[in-house]
């Protein structure tokens, strides 16, 4: 077998969906139906997933580090609460892809400054930009509500049919449906060519220019798609809690999102659902053993992934399932460690 | 014709041009131990505030509670934030140096994050603020400027540090050794310069002086749990800005975020941090190695 259709046999056996695949997304329609009593946190945790995937695509997959993730997340956030706000947009599935489309624009516009210069200067910009739109947002307050933030958002029901109730059942399925399509946009995107072509300018730019990737040209449009993710993913906060506040710009969120990553593994899209799940049961139960200090043991979690080592953990975690997928099917394991990152 | 300057906003300029220049000489102070981490040894730091809070909080309780003078608690802030800066990173960082950089931002994110949380839980979440001597309060007049007492004796003490670390880097041998190491660490240590020694002396001596600052701040930036997050873009922007060839990339780095940054609070009080944040993004752009940096040599 030639070297070229040896690569092209694996990608392609990649790209192929898995059983456990399709397990893993019948589990999650499976709790919609099991726990009915906990639709706000679970919807909550599907939102942060989605977030997660934005960032899962620049960080794992084009190797930027960004700090200022949240930027994005904002502006969809307050263009989703604006349009519904204002009437402009009623119906809530065209608010969210407008409000995708808003933070698009701004990824796209900020997309050739973040491409410029090494990992330092890509930190400081992208937590420049999210600085600077949290103060534009308090700066006119008279539009975004400051710290008080949009209040009196009345979503209209989806797709004029389903209406949001207080229980938030409609809530998550909507969020549920938002997710599933964007990550199957998502796996698509990374599997094509496309995807990877930013693998190998990760691992090496100046070997993936040699061999003619347009590397810059690349990076703007994966920037770009992760800043229209991020934005669904704040319209989707605004839309399912009905309130935009000053702190969907925070550099709290920013950070947060880089510990969900970082639990669940970055470069294979299911990490950021995994590391929301994991992310937010450990907040609930710091939250609960010492409401006020949990940020204390989130930290350490960081300081103690890190120490350990991020390879090391994931591949200590997957070493039983694989074992048992070996044992039982006989076949190589299903889920791999992912490749190394940044 | 002859201009006409208006006595009054005259004044006004030279006392926001003082302010801004003690705000920035404390901004120096604090971010140099960074400048030395990020800009020489190329490790992102982002809980170098934790370690003038540290200091902040060490002076504030010595003051405070024991009834220590002020000038004699400083050094003692220094002192500690230095010890917990050596035993940190003889344990912890030395091990990421050769780490990515989003491990090294995970890992010190991680710990800014537990520095807050452990002061909020020890200290409690509200601002404190230091007793300061009778000496020092209050203001003078110069020719009708307002002068702190308190803003100048920073300005004294800051500025000596600053010819002090000049000469220790330019004229003595430590110094020689520290640039020979951050210039070419392999080939440092094939003269016999024990480097990652030089590395810790100088980690440690760094997070000496950002204690120092720490303490110094209370009174100007404001001493609460959430300082190492809040102030952590103001360090980095020295930083960056900067550059990392000298410490004078640094000190006029912050002179120039000090100014503009009290300057733009007094006359834009709208537009606030804006200012600051779209300078810091524009001269990255415009000079991705800092304003006064050379070319990265790595």
């Amino acid at each position: 077998m030639s070297a070229s259709s040896d690569v092209g046999y694996h990608a392609q056996r990649q790209a192929r969906w898995h059983y456990g695949e399709a397990v893993f997304w019948l589990v999650v329609l499976a709790c919609g139906f099991l726990f009915p009593s906990r639709y706000l946190i679970m919807t909550d945790i599907l939102r942060l997933a989605l977030f997660a995937i934005s960032l899962d695509l620049i960080l794992g997959y084009a190797g930027i580090v960004s700090l200022g993730h949240a930027a994005f997340f904002g502006v969809g956030a307050y263009a989703a609460g604006l349009l519904a706000l204002h009437g402009i947009i009623n119906e809530p599935v065209l608010a969210l892809i407008a409000a995708g489309l808003a933070a698009m624009v701004l990824g796209f516009a900020t997309s050739f400054l973040v491409i410029r210069g090494v990992d330092l200067t890509r930190l400081m910009v992208t937590l420049g930009i999210a600085l600077l739109l949290e103060a534009l947002a308090e700066r006119f307050s008279n539009i975004t509500g400051g710290t008080d933030g949009l209040q009196g958002i009345e979503m209209q029901p989806i797709l004029g049919e389903i209406p949001f109730d207080m229980f938030g059942k409609a809530g998550f399925f909507y969020s549920l449906a938002v997710l599933f399509v964007l990550f199957l946009l998502a796996r698509r995107i990374v599997h094509s060519p496309f995807g990877l072509s930013l693998r190998a300018i990760k691992n090496n730019p100046l070997r993936a220019a040699a061999i003619g990737i347009p590397v810059n040209r690349r990076l703007v449009a994966i920037y770009t798609l992760a800043a229209f993710y991020a934005g669904i993913a704040g319209a989707l906060f605004t839309q399912t809690t009905a309130i935009a506040s000053l702190d969907v710009f925070a550099f709290d969120r920013s950070a947060d999102l880089m510990l969900v990553l970082v639990i669940g593994g970055t470069g294979y899209l299911y990490g950021g659902l995994i590391g929301a799940v994991i992310f937010r049961m450990l907040q609930e139960v710091f939250s609960t053993i010492t409401p006020q200090y949990w940020q204390f043991w989130i930290g350490l979690v960081l300081v103690v992934i890190v120490l350990v080592g991020r390879q090391r953990l994931h591949y200590g975690v997957l070493f039983l399932p694989n074992l048992l997928i070996k044992q039982i099917a006989g076949r190589k394991a299903v889920v791999t460690v992912p490749e190394s990152d940044a | 014709m002859s201009i006409r300057i208006d006595p009054v906003s005259m004044t006004s300029i030279l006392t926001n041009l003082f302010d801004g220049v003690a705000y920035g000489m404390l901004l120096f102070v604090i971010a140099c131990g960074l400048a030395v981490t990020l800009g020489l040894m190329n490790f992102v730091n982002l809980a170098h505030g934790a370690f003038a809070m540290a200091g902040g909080y060490v002076c504030m309780l010595l003051v405070n509670q024991h009834g220590w003078p002020f000038f004699a608690a400083l050094p003692l802030a220094f002192v500690s934030s230095a010890v917990i800066g050596i035993v940190l990173e003889r344990t912890l960082y030395r091990h990421l140096y050769a780490r990515s950089h989003l491990d090294q931002v995970l890992f010190t994110i991680g710990l800014a994050f537990m520095s807050v949380a452990a002061v909020d839980y020890i200290q409690g979440s509200s601002r404190v603020f230091i007793n300061l001597p009778a000496a020092l309060q209050g203001q003078f007049d110069v020719f009708g400027v307002g002068i702190g007492r308190y803003r100048l004796m920073i300005i004294v003490i800051c500025g000596l540090l600053t010819i002090g670390l000049q000469m220790v880097l330019a004229k003595t041998r430590f110094g020689s050794r520290l640039r020979a190491a951050v210039d070419d660490p392999r080939a440092a240590s094939g003269l016999g310069i024990n480097v990652p020694q030089v590395f810790a002396f100088t980690f440690a001596f760094g997070c000496g002086l950002a204690g120092l600052g720490g303490a110094l701040s209370a009174e100007i930036l404001g001493l609460d749990p959430y300082f190492p997050l809040k102030f952590m873009i103001y360090f980095l922007i020295v930083v960056t800005v900067g550059g990392s060839s000298s410490i004078t990339g640094p000190f006029l780095a912050s002179l120039l975020l000090g100014i503009g940054d009290v300057a733009g609070k007094y006359y834009v009080p709208k537009m606030g941090p804006f200012v600051i944040y779209t300078m810091m993004i524009v001269i990255l752009i415009w000079r991705p190695n800092g304003l006064f940096g050379r070319t990265a040599a790595r």
